[in-house]
């Protein structure tokens, strides 16, 4: 069987608004900071996602090596926010996000 | 057959970030963030980013969601969060609206894209360079290239002289990455005073009974009190120096 | 000898730097003695850069010397350097060695006084103050010297601060000044705006050569240094403040507010004499004729005052008069031979009466004194030849250089020289009337003080010891204290000879001040007879002014208190006019700026806080420390950014 359907960027870019939407609304709405973190990730996920299917409509490697540059990023940043969290848990490990807000106005 | 592969991964992706989302257990949500990993990951095969999808499912679903999962067996913070209410008032109705117009504007700018290509290539792209390796003959494409040729092409273009610089500071920050990791987890040889109390916040819900309004009330009301004479303190000297 | 001129201003600096530093420890009287000791050298050094100037030719007796660039800026150009030439050495011989006579003096005069060391502090940074004044090679320094000398006045005329009276009068003191360097400093920005510096060099040259000034600005810059000038040499209206800096003790007023200080505006006007030269007529004419009111209305004012120290003062502001006299009529040299005799006897009496302040336990009232001639020989022997050198009695040198004054008002205006002749038999009549109530007569202290006390008009000196009537043991003041007045007596009776009018032969300052006067010095044009005859007058003059005090004073022929009017006594109430309407309706004005000043000025800096202060506490609430809230802030900015890309495409 074979669809007519031919899947352009434009398809490839709605589900990247769709991951990117979902991993931001998890991000505001959920209090465990790790799972904030992976909806982090999903919105990277999402960015990369974009990021693909540009460079291959524009016939541009730049899209592939962005993606690559996202993953580092994403890598240094799990790394910190996890040590963080790991040492703000350690003092208080019943914490939820919404306590730990010293550092306010 | 495109078509089919881009349906079957976008459904395994997004089921997978809802999974994240809404699934309350920490370690469900990580086992669902693998599944929209992986999801993506299709996705690039489907774009030819052959080399990218074995790095997505490699360091993202083998590195980093491993590092998740320690974290989480290390602190023990497996338990479940009540998602009924939010402790922020109002947090929950904005961040719907916010979304929903996140998702409307971000599909509206993809969708605008149906057609033709906005914006141009860049300047290089359309040269033959020779080892600069930027270019991918938008002929081949069509005819699909080999995934050999994909990965020799993303090595040359991470050493050209466009990305060799980025790709050093990436160096760099994964070098602070790892020092940070190790100064931040390091257990200090005093105990360390416990963090002060919070106090709840003004936008914050008493999700507790017990703490009903009085307390808060009495609490909130001394440090605005002082931090008013404060400022009468101030303006009072002021006028005493001015009139002296 | 030329490059040790900066020597001159150094050693007091010196001086200042070290009892800044250890004058405390140093402690009585050694404190005195440093202070005496640098202000000694300063005279030493000055003497030798004087005798190293004599022995040139006139032609190269004038010489600049540059210690470095102070202010380097674009067009304006200020070095801190100094200008060695007859008037600048001339002042800064007599500044010096009077001051350091005063120095010595003040170290028996302090003795006892808790603040002791910041005295001579005071003391000498005044000394450092005025020499920079006069010796300084460009306006801008003797503007610094100017203020300095200020400031030092400021602080010793309220040295004894824990009186309030005493703290009011500096304060008026400096107040008054302010106007003056008010018009200084509009002067200099005249001149730097016409000239482009502020050098005297470079400015005697362009006017002198390329006649860089037209008439109309070179009168502003007169009339606004004219200004300058009597706010520091307390000439009408602005000599308010100097009866009242009698409040500082005796040595001050010898040296700043009589002998040093004051006449820096007479020294202002000689030395921008180039510049008087080019002004209209009426600006110079203003200057003598605001002199010559000064020296008469002052002169009324001193007849009537009590307390000894008011007499001097007045007589000081009445002796300024005829400098300014001499300097409007253009006969800069008596102006400055005036001043070199003045600042030699009113530094004697001054520091006479102070010995006599000193000797009768601080007090000053005349009416109280009497018969002290025998108690206090010395301190009477010197203070008559003071007030002979101050009436114009020959040969004393306060006649020669009055006559030369006269003179000037001669050539001027017959009237004129009738008035400042008036002025010179008054003066003759009120030291006369001061030396018989002090010295001569019968005595009036001892028993009654008591009494006399509370007759008085509520004045500041109350009795130590209220059951015990207070007795007084007037004494000859210690030998540190009348030392300097045989000197200055000596100088008062011989600095005559410094321009002796007989031939040209004799006129010794005339001939030394000619390279700096620039052939701007008016020459009375009158016969010789004509000056032989008005030397007479003015002797029959002071005789006729000595006379008559003895016959009220001595013989008491005539009620003395129809000559000591009140109204003289409150110096025709100009004061108490000045005051009042400055307390009255000038309050009022002054009231309005601070309201504005307090509510527009302050309101809108206070308001630029108060704003930030409440914007902060406003937005504070914003900074929650919950991460949650700074996502979702962070994700409607990025709404907001797609509206807008979504905005700018066309469908």
């Amino acid at each position: 069987m074979t669809l007519a359907l031919t899947i352009g960027t434009e398809y490839y870019l709605a589900l990247s608004a769709l991951l990117f939407t979902i991993g931001a609304g998890g991000l505001l709405v959920r209090r465990n900071p790790l799972i904030m973190f992976m909806c982090i990730e999903l919105m990277l996920n999402a960015a990369n996602l974009a990021f693909v299917s540009f460079g291959k409509e524009m016939g541009d490697l730049g899209g592939q090596l962005s993606v690559l540059f996202v993953l580092v990023v994403a890598a240094a940043e799990v790394v910190i926010g996890l040590a963080i969290v790991v040492a703000v848990m350690r003092r208080r490990p019943k914490a939820s996000i919404d306590e730990v807000s010293v550092l306010r106005g | 057959m495109e078509a089919v592969t881009f349906f079957i991964a976008a459904l395994i992706a997004v089921a997978g970030a809802c999974g994240v989302v809404f699934l309350k257990n920490p370690v469900h949500a990580a086992l669902s963030l693998v599944a929209t990993l992986f999801g993506v990951a299709i996705h690039f095969i489907n774009l030819e980013a052959y080399f990218l999808a074995v790095v997505q499912v490699i360091v993202y679903a083998g590195a980093i969601v491993i590092l998740f999962l320690f974290v989480i067996m290390l602190l023990g913070v497996d338990r479940a969060e009540s998602m009924e209410t939010d402790p922020i008032i109002g947090q929950r109705q904005i961040a719907l609206l916010a979304t929903v117009g996140l998702l409307i504007l971000g599909t509206l700018i993809g969708v605008a894209f149906s057609g033709d290509v906005t914006g141009i290539p860049p300047i290089e792209a359309q040269q033959s360079t020779f080892d600069g390796g930027l270019v991918i003959d938008n002929g081949s494409i069509d005819e699909g290239i080999p995934p050999q040729q994909n990965i020799k092409e993303i090595g040359r273009g991470l050493f050209s002289t466009r990305y060799v610089f980025a790709l050093e500071i990436t160096a760099l920050l994964l070098t602070i990455g790892v020092v940070g990791a190790v100064v931040l987890t390091r257990r200090p040889k005093s105990a360390l005073d416990p963090l002060p109390d919070e106090e709840p916040s003004a936008i914050m819900r008493n999700s507790e009974e017990e703490l009903a309004e009085t307390p808060s009330e009495i609490e909130e009301t001394p440090t605005e009190e002082t931090g008013k004479s404060d400022t009468e303190n101030l303006s009072n000297e002021e006028s005493e120096v001015i009139g002296e | 000898m030329d490059n040790l001129v900066w020597l001159i201003p150094a050693f007091p600096l010196i001086g200042f730097t070290l009892l800044l530093l250890f004058g405390k420890r140093l402690g009585e009287p050694n404190a005195g003695w440093l202070a005496t000791i640098m202000v000694s050298g300063s005279f030493i050094s000055t003497l030798c850069v004087f005798i190293g100037m004599v022995g040139k030719p006139g032609e190269e007796r004038v010489y600049e010397i540059t210690l470095f660039e102070w202010i380097p800026s674009g067009e304006l150009t200020v070095g801190l350097g100094f200008l060695a030439d007859p008037l600048s050495i001339t002042m800064a011989l007599f500044i010096t060695g009077v001051s350091a006579l005063i120095h010595m003096y003040a170290i028996g005069y302090m003795h006892g006084d808790q603040n002791f060391s910041k005295f001579f502090i005071y003391l000498n940074l005044f000394v450092f103050s005025m020499l920079m004044l006069v010796l300084g090679d460009n306006l801008l320094i003797t503007f610094l010297g100017w203020e300095g000398v200020g400031a030092c006045s400021y602080l010793l005329i309220s040295f004894w601060h824990q009186d309030p009276a005493n703290a009011s009068a500096g304060k008026k003191a400096f107040v008054t000044n302010r106007v003056g360097d008010w018009g200084f400093m509009v002067a200099m920005f005249l001149l730097f705006f016409n000239i482009g510096s502020l050098k005297y060099s470079d400015i005697f040259s362009s006017v002198i050569n390329a006649d860089a000034l037209t008439q109309t600005t070179a009168t502003a810059i007169v009339a606004m240094l004219f200004i300058g000038a009597a706010g520091k040499s307390a000439q009408f209206p602005l000599y308010l403040w100097l009866p009242d800096a009698m409040a500082g003790p005796t040595p001050v007023s010898a040296l700043i507010h009589a002998a040093t200080m004051v006449t820096s505006g007479v020294y202002l006007l000689t030395r921008m004499n180039p510049v008087l030269a080019e002004a209209a007529g009426w600006s110079t004419n203003l200057i003598w004729i605001v002199g010559l009111f000064t020296a008469l209305f002052a002169a009324t004012a001193a007849v009537a005052q009590n307390d000894i120290k008011k007499v001097l003062a007045y007589s000081t502001v009445s002796q300024l008069g005829f400098m300014f006299v001499a300097v409007g009529s253009g006969l800069y040299v008596a102006a400055i031979f005036h001043m070199i005799t003045h600042a030699f006897f009113k530094a004697l009496l001054f520091l006479g009466a102070g010995s006599v302040i000193h000797g009768m336990h601080d007090e000053q009232d005349m009416r109280k004194y009497g018969a002290l001639k025998k108690v206090m020989p010395i301190t009477a022997s010197t203070f008559i030849i003071g007030w002979l050198a101050i009436s114009g009695i020959p040969p004393f040198s306060g006649f020669w250089s009055k006559d030369e004054v006269l003179l000037a008002a001669w050539n001027e205006n017959r009237v004129a020289w009738v008035l400042l002749l008036i002025a010179a038999i008054m003066t003759a009549f009120y030291m006369s009337r001061l030396v018989f109530m002090t010295f001569f007569g019968e005595k009036r202290w001892g028993e009654e003080e008591k009494e006399t006390n509370l007759l008085d008009e509520g004045e500041e000196i109350l009795p130590s010891d209220e059951d015990q009537p207070h007795t007084v043991n007037p004494h000859e003041s210690p030998v540190l204290m009348w030392f300097p007045l045989v000197a200055l007596a000596g100088l008062a009776v011989f600095a005559g000879i410094l321009n002796l009018p007989f031939s040209h032969d004799t006129k010794y300052l005339e001939k030394w001040l000619e390279p700096v006067l620039f052939g701007n010095e008016v020459h009375v044009l009158a016969s010789t007879s004509t000056k032989w005859l008005l030397a007479i007058i003015a002797i029959i003059g002071a005789t006729i002014g000595v006379v008559s005090a003895a016959w009220v004073y001595l013989k008491n022929r005539f009620d003395s208190t129809k000559i000591e009017l009140p109204i003289l006594q409150d110096a025709w109430r100009f004061d108490r006019s000045v005051s009042e309407f400055m307390g009255g309706p000038g309050k009022k004005v002054f009231e309005l700026v601070t309201w504005f000043d307090r509510t527009v000025i302050d309101g809108a800096v206070n308001g630029a806080g108060k704003l930030t202060q409440g914007l902060g506490t406003r937005l504070r609430a914003t900074q929650t420390g919950l991460i949650r809230t700074y996502a979702l802030g962070m994700v409607i900015g990025a709404v907001a950014i797609l509206a807008y890309f979504v905005s700018r495409m066309n469908f």
